[in-house]
């Protein structure tokens, strides 16, 4: 091995001396590349295979959390979607069941992920906008109708609502016919991300925390299927980080998780295995393969040597992707259809274990019933044609990939180590330290792209005239009134003394130390209402406010 | 026009869509073109930022929404500041607007909308060819 070494040195270096300066002085190579011109053996000097790599299904679980990956069975193919009503939604997923998915994603809106009803003055214009509204338990029942909840995986994108939104699907289930315990799916119940990277938190650091334990002590006991975080490294690539901070920032916070769930008394073994992952994958592709790589083994290392997990199940990081939609461009919007592609090949490439896909128009609106058939489609070309399925993560040991996996888990373990220093992510957080990283990242990629370092094909490159797609999809402005209209006909007729009854003990309960979740699925199954659920918990919480950062 | 006086931008996030990474970005390529900025945050009603921009006597409005409420919100702080006697108050909006909408916020007073891949020194060089700066 060390002869082997030492030729590669000498031979490099007479490569380097003799034709590689003979091209360069004839032609220049591009300039800023952010790596290395070569990768050889020589980048992996003292590379274990096996403490490094590995095989796959087994710690480290560099290759992938299967054994055999998809050659047993494809990664989960999802649709993120749902806008305007319940009624509405259930159509486009019964359509999008018909063209095989394998899982249902829920996209809310925004005053359902506030934990807003649809007639709460700050809900004008965004009622159905961004995803479905949901005010209780009969929107519920009419978004799932028809669909048996005990047969199908649901992910809901929901976070500081997410113990009511659960309540709600559990209880559709049972109505249904369903046991909690038959419950598949995942709540993404990630708050901590909302504070640094997408907004949609309610309450302050302290009880959102207890509310996310709360689920994860419930969920063990009564729906032990459920995945009951989804942590969004997702929404921090989203917000401008580059990859090695979405690695860390997103561990970060889940570390502050399960700290605060062992404090609470739980063992790391009862819940750690329930904990999933939401990633971006960008469109460097072999960057956001080692990515993948690197996230699956300095996750398995924290939770074996941080926290002591015994159940190989607890160090498996749990992988669902959605394709970068910062990505996409507004200009020549077919091109996004080349760009999902690779985002999506670059998940495979890296083991992803779900998936998915946005449609080229969604830098212009909402898909349509066509754009996201052809971004599922993407998804079935690359499982059923392009090959890159059939072998278990088929770039290990590429020179190149190898050396950025390790590189990237090293940035990441420097970060947590700053962040660890500073006495966690809540702190942090606080301190907007997080904040101010990821906005440089952004600022920085946004000044690259205009210096032209950065190329955006039909964007600072290669611009042409282009027609805008038509027959955007188009949120009728009146479901605001029709949502309305469904709720004041339910407050007309549920049964208004068990709805108060119920938000008292929820307020008690709240007040004091137990379980948040029984009181919320009672409040639920009494039909009170979303916002009525969340006012109850933001009288006795308060709400966030954040610090500002410019 | 005092030469020395600044443009002051106020870039505003109105309605609950809490991507900000576009509206950070631009307030620092306003910043960083000698701009004095000032951000509202999040979560920001149309009277908030109507408020927000009479106190601090702003040139420009930036409003930037992704979440497909624009046409509400966008026109309503175009209203209040006319009730407001600040009509001179340049209105800027940018995010996830299909082309379609761009002339009705247009029609509705929004002085230019720039969409995801607008290069910032075009919206800098747009507010400083269309600001006269209050003496």
């Amino acid at each position: 091995m060390g002869d082997e070494t030492n030729r590669i040195k000498e031979e490099m270096e007479k490569w380097e001396n003799g034709l590689l300066k003979k091209t360069l002085a004839k032609a220049k190579e591009r300039e800023n590349l952010p790596v290395k011109r070569l990768y050889t053996p020589l980048d992996l000097e003292g590379h274990s295979y096996l403490d490094k790599v590995g095989f796959p299904g087994q710690y480290p679980f560099t290759r992938g959390i299967q054994p055999t990956m998809y050659r047993g069975r494809f990664w989960t193919m999802r649709m993120y979607s749902g806008f305007a009503t319940a009624e509405e939604t259930n159509q486009r997923y019964k359509y999008l069941l018909a063209q095989v998915i394998t899982g249902l994603s829920v996209a809310f809106d925004l005053p359902t992920q506030i934990g807003y009803d649809s007639d709460h003055p700050l809900a004008e214009g965004e009622v159905g906008k961004v995803g479905v509204a949901i005010d209780s338990l009969k929107d519920m029942e009419d978004l799932f109708e028809g669909i048996p909840l005990g047969k199908v995986s649901t992910s809901m994108t929901i976070n500081a609502p997410a113990a009511v939104l659960l309540a709600m699907y559990q209880a559709v289930a049972e109505k249904q016919g369903f046991k909690a315990e038959e419950l598949d799916g995942t709540i993404q119940n990630d708050v901590l991300k909302e504070y640094i990277a997408r907004g949609t938190y309610i309450y302050p650091p302290g009880p959102s925390m207890r509310l996310i334990t709360n689920i994860f002590e419930y969920c063990s006991k009564h729906i032990p299927k459920w995945n009951t975080i989804s942590l969004g490294a997702y929404h921090i690539r989203e917000a401008g980080s580059n990859a090695a901070q979405e690695i860390a920032f997103a561990f970060a916070n889940a570390i502050d998780y399960i700290e605060a769930a062992i404090k609470a008394g739980l063992n790391i073994d009862d819940f750690a295995p329930r904990i999933s992952w939401i990633f971006a994958t960008d469109i460097n592709v072999l960057e956001e393969v080692a990515k993948f790589r690197a996230a699956r083994r300095l996750w398995a290392k924290i939770l074996k040597e941080r926290f002591g997990a015994k159940d190989p199940r607890s160090c498996m990081l749990r992988i669902h992707v959605h394709t970068s939609g910062s990505v996409l461009t507004a200009q020549q919007p077919l091109n996004n259809v080349v760009r999902v592609t690779l985002q999506a090949l670059a998940a495979v490439l890296g083991g992803t274990n779900s998936m998915a896909t946005c449609a080229y128009d969604e830098a212009l609106a909402l898909p349509t019933e066509e754009s996201a058939t052809l971004a599922l489609r993407t998804q079935q070309i690359l499982a059923y044609e392009s090959g890159a399925a059939d072998t278990v993560d088929p770039l290990a040991g590429s020179y190149y990939v190898e050396a950025l996996t390790d590189q990237l888990q090293e940035q990441a373990e420097a970060y947590l180590t700053k962040i660890d220093a500073m006495g966690g992510a809540v702190k942090a957080i606080e301190k907007g330290y997080v904040q101010s990283e990821i906005q440089r990242s952004a600022y920085e990629s946004q000044l690259a792209v205009e210096r032209g370092q950065k190329i955006i094909v039909g964007v600072n490159k290669f611009q042409t005239h282009y027609e805008p797609p038509k027959n955007l999809l188009k949120v009728d402005p009146a479901v605001r009134e029709r949502q309305i209209v469904k709720l004041n006909e339910l407050k007309t007729n549920r049964d208004n003394a068990r709805v108060q009854t119920a938000l008292k003990t929820l307020k008690e309960c709240a007040q004091g130390t137990d379980n948040l979740y029984p009181p919320i699925l009672e409040a639920v199954k009494a039909y009170a209402t979303l916002g009525e659920i969340c006012d109850t918990l933001r009288d006795v919480f308060g709400e966030y406010t954040p610090p500002q950062i410019l | 026009m005092d030469s020395e006086k600044k443009i002051r931008v106020l870039v505003a996030k109105p309605g609950l869509d809490g991507h900000d990474r576009g509206a950070k970005v631009i307030a620092q390529a306003f910043r960083d073109a000698g701009m004095e900025v000032i951000y509202t945050g999040l979560r920001q009603t149309p009277e908030m930022i109507v408020s927000a921009a009479l106190q601090e006597d702003v040139d420009v409005v930036a409003l930037s929404c992704l979440s497909g409420a624009h046409l509400t919100l966008f026109s309503r702080v175009i209203a209040l500041l006319k009730q407001k006697g600040m009509e001179d108050v340049l209105v800027i909006g940018g995010g996830v607007i299909p082309d379609d909408d761009i002339p009705i916020l247009k029609e509705a007073g929004v002085a230019e909308v720039f969409t995801p891949g607008t290069p910032l020194s075009q919206a800098v060089d747009f507010v400083k060819n269309h600001v006269q700066v209050k003496g």
